[in-house]
């Protein structure tokens, strides 16, 4: 049995470890008053991003909202990991319907509580890429455009992981998926195809958009707290990565998640009212090779022969991120 | 209060009178006489603090709904045709979860080819979803119908599709009887929940069961839709106490005392197989009528009882199972399973096609006569078919059926009768 020595401590980061922090601004794992919104005990893959970005963002969405919040979830991963009977992870009134509905489902309960004059209780949708950027786009798009008071919360993992690995609309060009597999003249997944959601929200002017990533637990938390506080329809794209659909080392989800920002692959940012007003920017700019090569999704583009267009053609997205959201002013 | 009223303005106006909570609605016809009036009427604040949402797609009306109801508030929607179709996932799920949602289906064709006129195609589509389907006979059945279906509806936890014959009911203007809101306030009681997503009392909805209780679930639901055959005789006859009048029921039988042969319908049609069975009576003929008002559940044993006496039932349904028949046949022949009775099986009025009382007529008489083909196609043009079938024969990229059909007819704009 071979065995690796884990550092239950980052290193080899500019990442400010929680004990240098004010008590304040500290990310903390575990408290008394913590509401466990969503319960240990769950079914999820070890190194699960979407377990830790949906934990921390929903305790967030508790303490922001006074503990008055009902979620709603599309079918995927985090519905069927945290809810089989009668083992639901759910510590909060939580509703799925079906795949395709979370932001109408979300819709409908904010105009109930409108209805009733309950305007003391926040409403947040969720879902993975494949139910919020494909199957579900119509939804959230008429959610958006109505303006229902609806945080809604994109867990992004790029594909239908709970399906077995299958390409979205959210999957990165070359990256290996079931139906994108790495063979042929251009193995992967197509370039120039997909969309991206943020920017989409963005355009429907709705009161607040931002980009979040389990690589940064307070800025997820932060983010969540400040959508808790506008009316509205808000959305946050929170980056989760997936050891299983990655073929990354589930030890290395907050690595790899890590390395998709400080690459400029996933900006950080936040926009109001259809304008970008900041960006997080990279302390430390770093070649995308080094977020790719954790993968096995991307194994083809090393070769041999290495693809070097391929990896050139990364890198430019990368780059035009950082030039678009001034990522390294 | 009576007055002179189309019928999609007088379902609007009963609708309003049971006070929804949230009312989701997206366009098609012939649906939208309907919605367009709620969203007056709400926007007018006469439905209390109803709020009404103009959604992006039928799917997402529903859906809406889902959220709605959950949240304990009294729901509601009409739809139509590839409305109901496209909606068709949230439509089990609301079943599933046990919503007691209110939905018109002002029922319509469905394409292809496109089609906007009358047919029952669209609710058949979804009859085994888990929904209560009850069928109007006319706009006072449409009006007191929705009334009787919160109240069903809320009472078993199971939502409720009221159908109504697209344009031949939503469009017409005959005098109904609208109701005021005491006597409607008498007789439903505000919606209590039996589940509801409260931050107080956290519970999860909509997880996922496995192979060790979906049995189970899908049972309960079922039971629902029997206990649903006890209660609706109870809500009939409570309406009949507030309301003076009678309407609605599982079927009803018309001059079936001595009746040999029983037409069996369902919805508008209802009237003009009345008038033919009277022509038919003063000929000698001992015809009479049953009405199908509540389809599913299916009232197997009320249907049976009505044609104890009879030899002969005809079936006359407006929908079609491509590559097999009736599909209201097929019930009405499993409630009379084990009896000597002939069921005929009449396919008509799809796509809008009037029924008119003489081929009604001299269909009952050549059933009579065991002359009728099985399924018998009411006023089929089978020339039409036989030169598309020759086209095809002689021609392999012979184009398209429908559009060659009409160029045969030699048919402009279009004919409904």
């Amino acid at each position: 049995m071979t065995t690796e020595r884990i550092k239950f401590y980052q290193t080899g980061t500019f990442t400010a470890g929680n004990r240098l922090l004010d008590e304040a601004t500290r990310t903390v794992q575990s408290r008394l008053d913590r509401t466990n919104s969503l319960n240990s005990g769950h079914r999820a893959c070890q190194g699960c991003g979407e377990a830790l970005g949906a934990r921390y963002a929903l305790d967030a969405a508790m303490r922001a909202s006074h503990n008055q919040l009902i979620a709603v979830n599309a079918t995927g991963c985090l519905e069927v990991f945290s809810s089989p009977y009668p083992e639901s992870a759910w510590q909060i009134p939580w509703m799925h319907s079906l795949f395709g509905n979370a932001p109408a489902v979300a819709s409908g309960i904010a105009a109930a509580l409108r209805a009733k004059r309950r305007d003391d209780v926040t409403v947040i949708a969720q879902g993975g890429d494949g139910a919020t950027v494909d199957i579900g786009f119509g939804c959230l798009s008429g959610m958006f455009e109505r303006n229902d008071d609806v945080l809604y919360l994109c867990y992004d993992n790029e594909a239908y992981m709970n399906t077995g690995i299958q390409r979205s609309g959210a999957t990165p060009p070359f990256a290996r998926t079931n139906t994108t597999q790495a063979v042929g003249e251009h193995p992967g997944n197509p370039i120039g195809n997909g969309k991206n959601v943020p920017r989409i929200a963005l355009a429907h002017g709705i009161p607040y958009v931002a980009t979040a990533s389990v690589a940064d637990l307070h800025d997820l938390e932060r983010k969540v707290t400040k959508a808790i506080g506008v009316r509205g329809a808000r959305y946050i794209h929170v980056h989760v990565p997936c050891p299983l659909g990655w073929g990354s080392d589930p030890a290395h989800t907050m690595k790899v998640a890590r390395l998709a920002v400080e690459s400029g692959l996933f900006p950080l940012f936040e926009a109001e009212f259809g304008k970008v007003i900041c960006s997080t920017p990279i302390r430390r700019k770093v070649p995308v090779e080094r977020y790719l090569e954790l993968q096995t999704r991307f194994k083809h583009l090393f070769g041999p022969p290495q693809d070097t267009e391929a990896l050139a053609a990364i890198q430019a997205m990368a780059d035009d991120n950082i030039a678009v959201y001034g990522l390294m002013e | 209060m009576r007055m002179q009223i189309e019928g999609s303005q007088a379902v609007a106006e009963a609708i309003a009178l049971c006070q929804p909570e949230v009312i989701a609605a997206y366009p098609i016809s012939p649906q939208t006489h309907i919605v367009e009036r709620l969203s007056r009427k709400t926007k007018q604040g006469h439905i209390g603090r109803c709020q009404f949402l103009n959604v992006e797609s039928e799917f997402a009306a529903l859906s809406v709904l889902i959220g709605a109801s959950a949240s304990g508030a009294r729901t509601y929607t009409a739809t139509s045709s590839q409305g109901l179709l496209f909606m068709a996932e949230a439509v089990y799920n609301v079943a599933g979860l046990g919503l007691p949602i209110v939905m018109t289906i002002a029922n319509r064709a469905i394409g292809a080819p496109i089609n906007i006129w009358n047919d029952h195609s669209d609710s058949m589509a979804l009859r085994d979803a888990g929904w209560i389907q009850l069928f109007a006979e006319d706009n006072q059945d449409a009006v007191d119908l929705h009334i009787q279906a919160f109240r069903l509806a809320e009472s078993l936890s199971c939502p409720v599709m009221v159908c109504m014959d697209g344009y031949v009911l939503t469009h017409a203007y005959e005098p109904v009887d609208v109701p005021d809101a005491v006597q409607v306030n008498a007789y439903l009681p505000p919606y209590d929940p039996v589940q509801v997503l409260d931050p107080e009392r956290p519970v999860s909805i909509g997880a996922m069961v496995g192979p060790e209780a979906f049995t189970e679930v899908k049972y309960f639901l079922h039971q629902q839709h029997l206990r649903a055959l006890e209660v609706m005789p109870e809500l009939v006859e409570a309406f009949e106490q507030h309301f003076q009048r009678r309407s609605g029921g599982l079927c009803s039988a018309y001059r079936m005392e001595d009746a040999d042969i029983a037409v069996i319908a369902m919805g508008s049609v209802i009237g003009t197989i009345k008038d033919a069975v009277d022509e038919l009576r003063n000929t000698g003929v001992r015809v009479g009528c049953v009405k199908i008002g509540c389809y599913r559940p299916f009232p197997k044993f009320q249907v049976s009882a009505l044609l104890e006496k009879t030899t002969r039932v005809i079936v006359v349904e407006k929908d079609l199972a491509v590559g097999m028949g009736g599909i209201v046949s097929a019930d009405v022949q499993s409630a009379l399973q084990g009896r000597q009775i002939s069921v005929h099986t009449v396919i008509a009025g799809l796509g809008g096609r009037s029924i008119s009382t003489s081929s009604l007529k001299h269909m009952i008489l050549e059933a009579r006569a065991e002359r009728l083909t099985e399924p018998y196609f009411l006023d089929l043009n089978k020339t039409v078919i036989e030169q598309e079938l020759a086209r095809r024969r002689d021609i392999r990229r012979a184009g398209p059926v429908a559009e060659h059909m009409l160029q045969t007819m030699n048919v402009i704009g279009t004919k409904v009768s």
